[in-house]
């Protein structure tokens, strides 16, 4: 989960990390500006900057027009229900740290840059030497000397040094105390009477630690929040209902496609693979899905009828990989009740069955007596897609 | 042969009275695992599948010596299973329990390195050597497992358990048997990724050829890519990337930190390209795999 500028911020606060002073409000709260502010968009994603979400004031009417428009214009698919007022600072330089995962050496890792910004990335392509990263021990953290090593080597010297190396180490604790994935500050601006400030936050959190973090478990269920502009749709939304008719097995991560073909597909590499594999034969699926974990027969049921109440689905491919938990006659009769149900013909509606795996004789069965054609396990995934659109044609 | 384990290789089930160990304790026994012991705390006395339940690893251990251990607790237990397994010398450690916090993930891999043993997971099916054993759920009851692995000259690595068994599937009703098949978790951090298990495959005298099962995102497949390039790998390699509409969706935004870390990387485009850069074979269609793998046999 990403929290947002100001939740971020509000955790460098608790670890002693400077942020300008702020002020956050919603919509019709009352203004009170003296002097230079920024006017920051709070919503989850990176780039606000260059699209407009972060705007300038130095009068309560300006601030009020600003606000209004940032309140009302969504961003890069957000629209911020909340904005943060802040000082505006005078900058001397920008800096810029991280702390992240590097997944191949497995290991927590420091990143350190004398120039932030908004062009860390192309500055990280195109003098490495300026960007400086090195891994750390999640046991022994980042100590502050550790930290220096890392600043130092980019040629920072004087008296930043020890500050920046504080900020660094504070970060690195924060990664590590609340379970982050990423925890970002850039820029972290030096300003003009001398002060270190963190401008910018970006803290992810690990979805799966959250347990042990309930209070940001609560944030990532307030709606309030912002507000996502690219909503579900409405087959998305009855996709995930279905999904939890009951606890057995999972028929999730249902995504909405243009196309003609149902697709019932399962597990997460198999839906993968199958889905390609009907583009590639020239089908065009009608939605992603990943079935698995042995769903009841009520929740294949439900989902056939969902896909084809899809206007333009006349047909459904039932693809997964060879199952050993899934049962193949309980899949089966989900898809026949289904489509019955759908008042539709299972022999004319199904565009190819292919699981083989545990239970197959009895969903080979079921089959039979519905006259729906079924591959066993010699046909292949991409295989049984060609047949698949071979059959929908 | 097989790597990381053989017929000798002694194992205990720690979290052995969990409802999906429970199931996969008789599949492994079944399959001919030599499971030895088993470790829930507080059940000391009991029975699964006539396997002794301990309350400890060391308890279990003075009993039943073993070197490895399928782990399946909940995901706030794991790091403290990892690290009592690590404790008392088990050297290969197969982490089946899924939603693991990745920072407990990396402290426990951090004292596996230091102890030099071995993890394979978190978030894994587990591995099969066909009609030698298995470990973990892959490939589910014996009668399962013996439809879709048999022995055979084909090392597979996968980060999709059930494309795991589906890759040995299509090779077996090719006539075309298997080493070792190895799921290697869904995480973003495993203990074992295809940087680790390719050397493995290419020191086992049996293994002629490896087949990988690749998704988008992370950029292990693009290191292993510049791996092969650097240190000459003779190890034939074959992989199918799977999931390639995903680049051309919204894709998931990376931070700016990630985007340092891993460059403009992670697209199956990407991963296919430098596949093909580096002399690794790519299957277009799943079923290539089956023409490719013979090539080399």
């Amino acid at each position: 989960m990403r929290l947002l500028e100001y939740e971020s911020k509000e955790i460098l606060s608790k670890y002693q990390i400077p942020t300008p002073a702020a002020t956050l409000i919603s919509k019709g709260g009352p203004l009170d500006i003296k002097g230079p502010v920024m006017l920051k968009s709070q919503i989850p994603v990176g780039g606000r900057g260059k699209s407009g979400g972060i705007l300038e004031a130095s009068t309560n009417d300006d601030a009020k027009t600003h606000i209004e428009y940032l309140l009302s214009t969504p961003l890069k698919g957000y629209k911020a229900t909340q904005i943060l007022i802040e000082e505006k600072m005078q900058v001397k330089q920008e800096f810029f740290m991280a702390v992240t995962y590097d997944t191949v050496i497995k290991a927590p890792v420091a990143i350190f840059s004398r120039e932030g910004g908004v062009d860390i990335e192309t500055l990280a392509v195109r003098e490495p030497g300026k960007v400086w990263q090195e891994p750390f021990s999640v046991r022994s953290k980042l100590p502050q000397y550790r930290a220096r090593e890392i600043i130092s080597e980019t040629g920072v010297t004087g008296g930043h040094l020890l500050g920046l190396a504080a900020i660094l180490s504070k970060l690195a604790d924060i990664f590590l105390d609340y379970d982050a994935t990423l925890a970002e500050i850039n820029p972290l601006a030096l300003i003009e009477d001398g002060r270190l400030v963190a401008l910018d936050c970006h803290l992810e959190i690990d979805d799966d630690a959250a347990f042990r973090h309930k209070e940001l478990v609560q944030l990532g269920e307030d709606q309030s929040r912002f507000e996502a502009s690219r909503q579900v749709t409405e087959f998305e939304r009855k996709a995930a209902e279905i999904d939890k008719i009951d606890h057995r097995g999972v028929a999730g991560r249902m995504i909405e496609f243009d196309g003609n073909m149902g697709l019932i597909i399962g597990g997460g590499g198999a839906s993968l693979t199958a889905f390609d594999a009907v583009r590639a034969h020239g089908g065009a699926p009608a939605n992603y899905c990943e079935i698995g974990g042995n769903p009841s027969v009520q929740k294949v049921a439900e989902l056939t009828k969902l896909i084809l109440s899809k206007p333009n689905v006349q047909k459904i491919a039932v693809i997964m990989n060879v199952v050993s938990n899934t049962r193949v006659d309980l899949v089966a009769r989900g898809i026949i009740k289904g489509i019955l149900e759908a008042g539709k013909k299972p022999s004319e509606t199904v565009a190819v069955f292919r699981i083989p795996g545990a239970w197959e004789k009895e969903g080979f069965k079921i089959l039979t007596q519905y006259g729906v054609t079924y591959c066993d396990r010699t046909v292949s995934i991409d295989a049984a897609a060609r047949i698949a659109v071979e059959n929908a044609n | 042969m097989a790597i990381l384990a053989d017929q000798n290789t002694r194992v205990i089930i720690q979290g052995i009275t969990g409802r999906e160990a429970v199931t996969f304790t008789k599949d492994m026994v079944d399959y001919g695992t030599r499971v030895v012991g088993g470790v829930t705390p507080g059940k000391k006395g009991q029975q699964v599948h006539g396997i002794p339940v301990y309350d400890t690893v060391r308890q279990a251990l003075k009993d039943h010596p073993a070197e490895a251990s399928v782990i399946s607790v909940p995901p706030a237990l794991v790091k403290g299973a990892v690290l009592e397994a690590l404790g008392n010398g088990i050297h290969l450690v197969v982490v089946v329990s899924e939603r693991v916090p990745r920072k407990d993930t990396l402290a426990f891999l951090e004292a596996a390195r230091e102890k030099d043993a071995r993890v394979i997971g978190p978030n894994t099916l587990g591995l099969i050597s066909p009609r030698i054993l298995k470990l973990g759920m892959a490939g589910g009851p014996v009668e399962d497992v013996s439809k879709a692995y048999m022995p055979g000259p084909v090392g597979i690595a996968s980060r999709s358990g059930g494309m795991t068994t589906e890759i040995a599937n299509l090779l077996t009703t090719n006539g075309i048997g298997q080493s070792t098949c190895i799921g290697v978790g869904g995480d973003p951090v495993v203990g074992s990724n295809f940087l680790d298990l390719i050397p493995l495959f290419e020191k086992d005298p049996e293994t002629k050829v490896a087949v990988l099962f690749c998704e988008p995102g992370g950029i292990i497949e693009e290191k292993l890519a510049e791996r092969v390039m650097a240190e000459d790998i003779a190890l034939p390699i074959i992989a199918f990337v799977a999931g390639r509409f995903v680049d051309d969706m919204p894709g998931v935004r990376f931070g700016h930190a990630a985007t340092i870390v891993e460059g403009d990387r992670g697209t199956t485009r990407g991963k296919i390209a430098m596949f093909q850069k580096a002399g690794i074979r790519v299957a277009e269609s799943f079923s290539d795999i089956v023409m490719i793998t013979k090539e080399y046999l």
